[in-house]
């Protein structure tokens, strides 16, 4: 018999509400121990019951919890939800609990291995399991079981379609080499016909990395040693936009500071060992908890007081960077120049102060040109929602790009075909297209052969 | 009288497993209407072509015959897709139909174990599911152990052209009209398939000043790994290509009506490979023109086979549409076209050994279980053959992979898709093509048909011989380099190739694009047969491409090696769509990677059932 696992099964993104999901056998009994309402051991299946959670006689939060049996869940056992809304601390609380009263903590995709070891899901999603149990923490199920959106189907088969037409042809040129009623496929002729699929491919990701930053916005960690100016920076870029959203440090689990939006796109500013405070705070610690903000962000921003010489924590947090998304802010341009700027030529550096509205305009255009933001149109239809797709459309990518380049080296058509099916196979996959003689039928419907 | 094997059926799926049986030391008759049809070819005049060129090489790898009696038959050879990569290259020999039964049936003749009964079959002896034997028409009755049909085209076939239908075999032979019938009781699902042949047309009304010349080539080849090539090159024959004109098209579009097919009065379903110029002219309408062949049937007599014509008009109109051909405005017509419609069996009825799953130690090759053409069928009923024999000797079968053979491809295809109309061996039906070539179906396949006992112990020897210098030369090119100086720079200037910067190995200079294996013995002579050294520049020249492939079998590899067991309840199986589990039950399939080749078989279905027999039968 199976364990119950236990753990947090919301993405750490914005929402106020958090999930805390529990599966296998013993899921019901531990949840009922530090539940207060109705006796969940003996409600229907598939209810939501309210309550609160308690432990002890303290209670902890107010709660929905759901209750699913066995075995139409998505793990095929028993499975309880429990809605929250009383942020993180409260969220771990509750996850602490259901430890302390015998569940295990999932490891990454558990819930989804279990899903797809009882059948519940098949073999081309099970291969996405793998995706997610290597992925960063906060991929939700939801993310991953999701369907694909029908435009993107759509683009998916037409872009088949488009691939089945080639091999077809390259096909009948083997398997009919004295006919003459299918056109040769030359080396150049392949090319042409490749390069825009490649690019519809491409697009797709570029796109689907856009509809990203729509709907999450763009997370920025401000990092620096203390009394560069982090907080005042904050401030004005919060105060400049009009803050939508300021949550107060400590009452949610999510890490956002504050939000604004800039040209249309969300900017989230991530706290950072809580930067309002953070200019009194020991450097050590500074620096590790830049570290984890640092991870979660798409953006850093260092920002380095332009009237002083770089130091060596300075050295160390350019070196954290160097490889991330990045911005230097060089700030305090009011004051003379100190920085010796020959040790930030690798970085991407902008000048600016945070005392007047011009003197982060700098910042801001820096943003927007680094994200392109100008060119993100607001509604786009088309994107890939999960790693398992964007992997599988990478792959693809992959593929058409081998046989591009062979071709570049005169290898026969015949053998690129191979990359080309691959490339087929792979965007099959993504909608999830079972195998079936589709080559041979395109084969006999575009060309006229025989004896 | 009593036989280890009996062959019912002298086509070339009879010939193959009746040599091999008899090869393999087992007591085997082979009952064949009429010993004159022996190996006869009733359509075009070729063996060979793209893919089944290389089932020729396939069926010689393994000992079987067809390869070598094409090559001492042909009047005409060529290697087709040579413009292509090695993977695609395949032989064609335009075959005598005179010469080609001939040598079969001396072959046939010379083997000690092998009888050659002239007579119909009537019925098959079946007890308790198994077979026993066979009654002949006049009432005789044949016992054997295992029994092979191959019968063709010939069960209760029909020749059909305009309205007109006959119950007749090929070129005017008796139908058999009552062995269907047997195998409809014994339970096999028989199904109507429909083929078809063009006109033959008298060389000395043919004028062939008005079509283009199509030559053999100027190189010798052979299907055969055993025996040098025999024929002249200078003696071959020419073939002629030639064109449908507007004419032509106007006679068929206006008398449509008329033909068998759209008239219609047949009722089984015709290869879409091979669809018959009123086909073409109504599918493609579009198309001004269509390309035709005019092949000589045989240097015996005077047909010649107008290969891409085949059409079910009446007799009539057949006249008007070969007359509107340019070079045939006052041809005769010998034969015409006819279509022929005929009863086969299932293959999902059939075992990936080709044994029924209905009748025990009852074997089926070749057209009856739904294939067209020679290659497709001589492949099968050596399999048959083989398997036949090994089951006598209690030994495991041979089910060939994917990765195999074409062979391996063309079973498989059969016993787990089955097939609705006459299946025909493509290139692209073989998604491993690039290890399954000409050039190497010996490596592929002499250690396997050494292993069933039909490969002879120096044919082995053979083998082994070539490995180890392919070995060798392989070694050789990756561990000596070539050195820059004035005579090597000499070489690669006269011979217009780009002088690397640096020395590197033969093996990655054989790499580049613009250099080949002939280019590299004018630098350093290679003291290794063409063959071996063709072979290895193949695989260094495709390396990546091969590796490629086989990281595609491994994955195949993996699926197939997770057996599904015999006698598998799939009632128990919980959840299985209603379709995949009643396709699952037909089928039966002997792996999980069967299993996902099933059309109507979902992933999700493939995962139930992977799933369960890893909770049932703890198989990973």
């Amino acid at each position: 018999m199976e364990d119950t696992i236990v753990a947090v099964s919301t993405a750490m993104g914005l929402g106020a509400i958090s999930i805390i999901r529990l599966s296998g056998p013993e899921a019901i009994k531990i949840v009922n121990k530090i539940f207060r309402g109705k006796d969940l051991t003996k409600v229907a299946s598939h209810t939501i019951n309210y309550g609160h959670i308690v432990d002890g006689d303290e209670i902890v939060d107010e709660v929905l919890v759901s209750i699913m049996l066995a075995p139409k869940t998505y793990t095929t056992e028993d499975v309880v939800e429990i809605n929250t809304h009383g942020g993180i601390a409260a969220t771990n609380k509750v996850l602490e609990l259901c430890l302390i009263n015998g569940a295990r903590l999932a490891t990454k995709g558990e819930f989804t291995k279990r899903a797809f070891l009882a059948g519940r899901i098949d073999l081309t999603q099970a291969e996405a399991v793998q995706d997610i149990i290597t992925s960063s923490t906060d991929k939700s199920l939801s993310l991953f079981v999701n369907q694909l959106t029908g435009s993107l189907k759509k683009l998916i088969i037409k872009l088949r379609k488009d691939i089945v037409g080639i091999l077809a042809n390259i096909e009948v040129n083997i398997d009919y080499p004295e006919y003459e009623d299918a056109p040769v496929v030359t080396i150049a002729s392949l090319k042409q016909a490749l390069i825009p699929i490649k690019e519809e491919l491409e697009n797709l990701v570029k796109e689907s990395k856009n509809a990203k930053i729509i709907k999450d916005g763009i997370n920025i960690a401000i990092i620096g040693r203390p009394n560069v100016g982090k907080s005042s920076l904050l401030n004005k870029l919060l105060e400049e936009e009009k803050a939508i959203v300021t949550d107060i440090a400590g009452t949610t689990r999510d890490l956002v500071e504050g939000s604004v939006i800039f040209k249309g796109i969300k900017l989230n500013f991530i706290d950072t060992a809580g930067i309002r405070d953070s200019d009194d705070i020991v450097e050590s610690i500074g620096i590790k908890k830049s570290i984890d903000s640092v991870d979660k962000s798409n953006l850093t921003i260092l920002v380095l007081n332009s009237n002083e010489q770089l130091n060596k924590d300075d050295f160390k947090l350019l070196d954290m960077i160097k490889n991330k998304t990045h911005i230097v802010f060089i700030n305090k341009n009011d004051l003379p120049l100190k920085i010796n700027t020959e040790n930030l030529q690798d970085f991407n550096v902008c000048y600016g102060n945070t005392i007047s509205d011009d003197g982060i305009n700098s910042l801001k255009d820096k943003i927007s040109d680094l994200f392109a933001l100008e060119a993100i149109k607001p509604i786009d239809n088309i994107y890939l929602t999960n790693s398992r797709q964007n992997s599988l459309i990478k792959l693809a990518i992959k593929e058409i790009d081998h046989a591009l380049d062979s071709l570049n080296k005169e290898v026969p058509v015949d053998l690129v075909e191979i990359d080309i099916k691959n490339a087929w196979n792979y965007l099959g996959e993504l909608i999830g297209a079972t195998y079936k003689d589709e080559l041979i039928d395109e084969l006999f419907s575009n060309f006229c052969l025989g004896k | 009288m009593n036989y280890d094997v009996i062959v019912v059926g002298g086509g070339h799926a009879g010939c193959e497993a009746a040599y091999i049986s008899a090869y393999k030391n087992h007591k085997t008759a082979l009952i064949t209407m009429n010993i004159k049809n022996i190996a006869d070819m009733p359509c075009n005049p070729s063996i060979g072509g793209t893919a089944k060129g290389i089932i020729v090489r396939e069926i010689d790898a393994l000992g079987g015959i067809m390869g070598q009696i094409a090559d001492q038959s042909h009047f005409q050879i060529k290697m087709l897709n040579t413009s292509k990569g090695p993977a695609v290259q395949a032989l064609r020999a335009q075959a005598d139909k005179i010469v080609y039964p001939k040598k079969m049936l001396a072959k046939l003749k010379s083997m000690e174990n092998l009888d050659i009964i002239e007579a119909m079959v009537n019925d098959l002896i079946i007890e308790n599911h198994v077979i026993k034997g066979v009654v002949l028409e006049d009432g005789t009755k044949c016992f054997c152990k295992s029994l092979i049909l191959t019968t063709g085209t010939y069960l209760k076939a029909n020749i059909l052209y305009g309205d007109q239908k006959e119950v007749s075999g090929p070129h005017g032979e008796r139908s058999s009209l009552y062995l269907s019938d047997s195998l409809k009781k014994a339970g096999f699902k028989l199904q109507r398939l429909k083929t078809g042949t063009p006109q033959r047309i008298e060389a000395s009304s043919i004028d062939f000043s008005k079509m283009q010349e199509e030559l053999g080539d100027n190189k010798y080849w052979t299907f055969s790994h055993d025996y040098p090539a025999s024929y002249d090159i200078t003696k071959q024959q020419k073939c002629y290509l030639l064109y449908t004109t507007a004419e032509t098209k106007k006679i068929i579009e206006e008398n449509l009506s008329k033909s068998s097919m759209y008239g219609g009065y047949v009722e089984g379903i015709g290869p879409r490979y091979c669809p018959s110029i009123e086909d073409k002219i109504v599918r493609f309408h579009d198309k001004p023109r269509h390309q035709l062949f005019l092949e000589p049937e045989s240097l015996y007599y005077n047909d010649w086979y107008l290969q891409g014509f085949s059409t079910s008009m009446p007799h009539d109109i057949q006249e008007k549409m070969v007359h509107s051909l340019p070079g045939l405005e006052n041809a005769k017509i010998n034969k015409y076209a006819y279509a022929i419609e005929y009863d086969a069996i299932d293959p999902l009825q059939v075992n990936p050994t080709l044994e029924s799953k209905i009748i025990t130690n009852l074997y089926t090759a070749g057209q009856i279980n739904g294939t067209s053409g020679y290659e497709e069928a001589a492949a099968q009923g050596l399999i048959a053959g083989i398997n036949a024999c090994l089951k006598i000797e209690k030994k495991k079968p041979l089910i060939l992979k994917r990765s195999d053979a074409y062979i391996g491809v063309l079973i498989d295809d059969l016993v787990t898709k089955g097939t609705n109309e006459p299946y025909r061996m493509l290139t692209s039906r073989a998604e491993y093509r690039l290890i399954l070539r000409h050039d190497n179906a010996d490596l592929r396949l002499r250690r396997i048909g050494y292993e069933v006992g039909t490969i002879s112990k120096e044919q082995y020897d053979k083998l082994l011989a070539k490995e180890k210098d392919i070995a060798n030369l392989t070694t050789f090119l990756k561990e000596n380099k070539f050195k820059i100086d004035s005579t090597i720079k000499e070489i690669f200037v006269q011979n217009d190739k780009l002088l690397p910067k640096v020395a590197m190995s033969y093996y990655e200079l054989l790499k580049r694009p613009e250099i080949n294996i002939e280019f590299i013995n004018k630098l350093i002579k290679l003291n290794y047969s063409l063959e071996v050294q063709e072979e290895v520049e193949i695989q260094i020249k495709y390396e990546g491409y091969i590796a490629k492939t086989y990281k595609e079998v491994d994955k195949m590899l993996k699926l197939e090696a997770k057996k599904i067991p015999e006698d598998l309840d799939y009632d128990k199986v919980k959840n299985l769509a209603t379709e995949a589990r009643q396709k699952l039950k037909l089928v039966r399939p002997l792996s999980i990677g069967q299993a996902s080749r099933i059309s109507g078989v979902n992933p999700a279905d493939i995962s139930i059932l992977a799933i369960y027999l890893k909770k049932e039968y703890n198989n990973d």
